[in-house]
């Protein structure tokens, strides 16, 4: 229920009620953008920005740069205890793709 | 898909899941005496059982699925509420897809549909206002649930309205907030539980000091935790090493999306509308104090309740069903008596078999019943 998508930005349709065209997965949809915006974050200058998606209102600006801190972090344990034998060992099964695809 | 896809990466989660294993070894934690981390919402049951987490981990440590699918804590009376309404010849009552289905009294909204009620199935309360202009004959009531990640997208609707002027646009409310249920849940007898994974995208809005309450006052690890499969092992590693360490904070996870004072502007705008005031019933949980938002006086015109009349009548849950055991994380899923017999998805008796998020439609679809330390039913073997 509480699920929420990303996607992106892609122009302001309706200044005056803050309604933008938000690119997800491949689908255009129109999508409020009320919440994401603020002095800091004038609306011209969302286009372009990633955002997560909640019942047709963006409700949060994604912060690509942490986002690539936090897979730093992950990336720095999988090196500190050596790259030999990733994932493939007995105790931990690999990750389950969900849609059944080989890796 | 981007900012999905790398946190998926299979190669990175091997390491985290070792880590985890070396701090509940070093703890001395085992199968015998696990530690218990509940995830408070079910989003993140969800990529549990849809990635296989609960397979990957060590005996040491035990997911307790909690209390945060909003649609499976909705109570018996308040769908028949939203029925009552729905069956009045003016209303459209329109509402969330996953909401229909669940059962009330006699029969759920979606059974009221195919008997000729108007009731339409909507993605956004916007869709629901948007209903309201096109039909100025007809009254809309917007039947509106959630957590703290929905209902600004309702009170941003509601101020719209107001704006617009709408008149025959109104709310049945059932917007409900966090952490007085997690309060709750630490308070009850047979609770044991170490640590949790804290909803993600509640926290994007509500930011992080209102679990401060949780882990400094109650001592309890809280991690704000992502939905992604490297989200949630990344989380119970910091909750882990946190009970390794001796300490109970407040840890955020989340970084790319939950800032620490959260969406100042849509939860700006839920204190406009709302406030949290209202005592509200839970299914299997009973009534927990102030966990649920009501309109403020100001507001009170878009309060269906003040517009029709409704049953209001609490009704207690079927005798069979075994909801609260299992929203409490006190029973296992499959050790409800009806689990997957008289209970399915397709036949839900209780509420966690209704939406995909409840923890027994997730046990029901993915089959993670080989996790079981004990077997549900001699013989059979899932997998």
């Amino acid at each position: 229920m509480c699920l929420a998508i990303p996607g992106r930005i892609l122009e302001i349709t309706d200044r005056e009620a803050m309604i933008g065209r938000v690119d997800v997965g491949g689908v255009s949809r129109s999508v409020n953008l009320l919440c994401v915006v603020d002095d800091e974050h004038p609306l011209d200058s969302c286009v372009g920005t990633w955002v997560l998606i909640h019942v047709g209102f963006a409700m949060q600006r994604v912060d690509e740069d942490e986002a690539q801190r936090t897979l730093a972090l992950l990336r720095q344990m999988g090196e500190s205890l050596g790259g030999s034998q990733l994932s493939r060992d007995a105790d931990s099964p690999p990750l389950q793709n969900p849609r059944g695809e080989e890796k | 898909m981007k900012l999905v896809d790398e946190f998926r990466d299979p190669s990175l989660a091997g390491p985290i899941v070792r880590e985890i294993k070396g701090l509940l070894d070093g703890m001395g934690r085992s199968g015998e005496s696990p530690v218990k981390v509940m995830e408070v919402c079910g989003g993140h049951t969800h990529a549990i059982f849809k990635f296989g987490l609960e397979e990957m981990l060590p005996p040491g440590i035990e997911l307790v699925h909690g209390p945060g699918c909003p649609v499976c804590v909705l109570p018996t009376g308040c769908i028949d509420d939203a029925i009552a309404l729905a069956e009045q010849s003016r209303v459209i009552l329109a509402t969330f897809g996953d909401v229909v289905r669940v059962p009330g009294s006699v029969k759920s909204l979606l059974q009221a549909r195919a008997e000729g009620a108007d009731v339409r199935i909507v993605y956004a309360p916007t869709d629901a206002l948007q209903i309201a202009i096109e039909n100025p004959e007809r009254e809309v009531v917007f039947f509106a649930i959630g957590f703290e990640t929905t209902s600004p997208s309702t009170a941003l609707t509601l101020l719209a309205a107001e704006r617009a002027g709408i008149r025959n646009f109104t709310i049945l409310c059932h917007h409900i907030v966090v952490v007085p249920a997690i309060l709750a849940l630490l308070d009850a007898p047979r609770m044991q539980l170490d640590g949790f994974l804290g909803p993600g995208h509640v926290s994007m809005v509500i930011g992080l000091a209102p679990y401060d309450v949780i882990a400094r006052d109650r001592g309890k690890p809280f991690v704000v935790a992502g939905f992604e499969p490297l989200d949630v092992l990344q989380a119970l590693h910091l909750v882990v090493k946190q009970l390794a360490e001796g300490r109970s904070e407040v840890e955020n996870q989340y970084r790319r999306v939950v800032r620490q004072e959260g969406n100042p502007v849509a939860w700006g705008a839920v204190q406009k509308v709302f406030s949290a005031t209202a005592d509200r019933e839970w299914r299997g949980l009973g009534i927990i104090p102030r966990s649920g938002l009501a309109l403020r006086p100001e507001y009170a015109q878009f309060d269906a309740l003040r517009r029709f009349d409704v049953p209001g009548e609490r009704v207690a849950d079927p005798k069979v069903c075994q909801c609260g055991e299992v929203l409490q994380g006190v029973l296992k899923p499959w050790e409800c008596k009806v689990f997957g017999t008289a209970c399915t998805p397709e036949t839900p008796i209780g509420a966690c078999m209704v939406s995909g998020e409840g923890a027994c439609a997730a046990y029901f679809n993915y089959g993670r019943l080989t996790t079981a330390r004990r077997l549900p039913i001699a013989g059979e073997k899932h997998g």
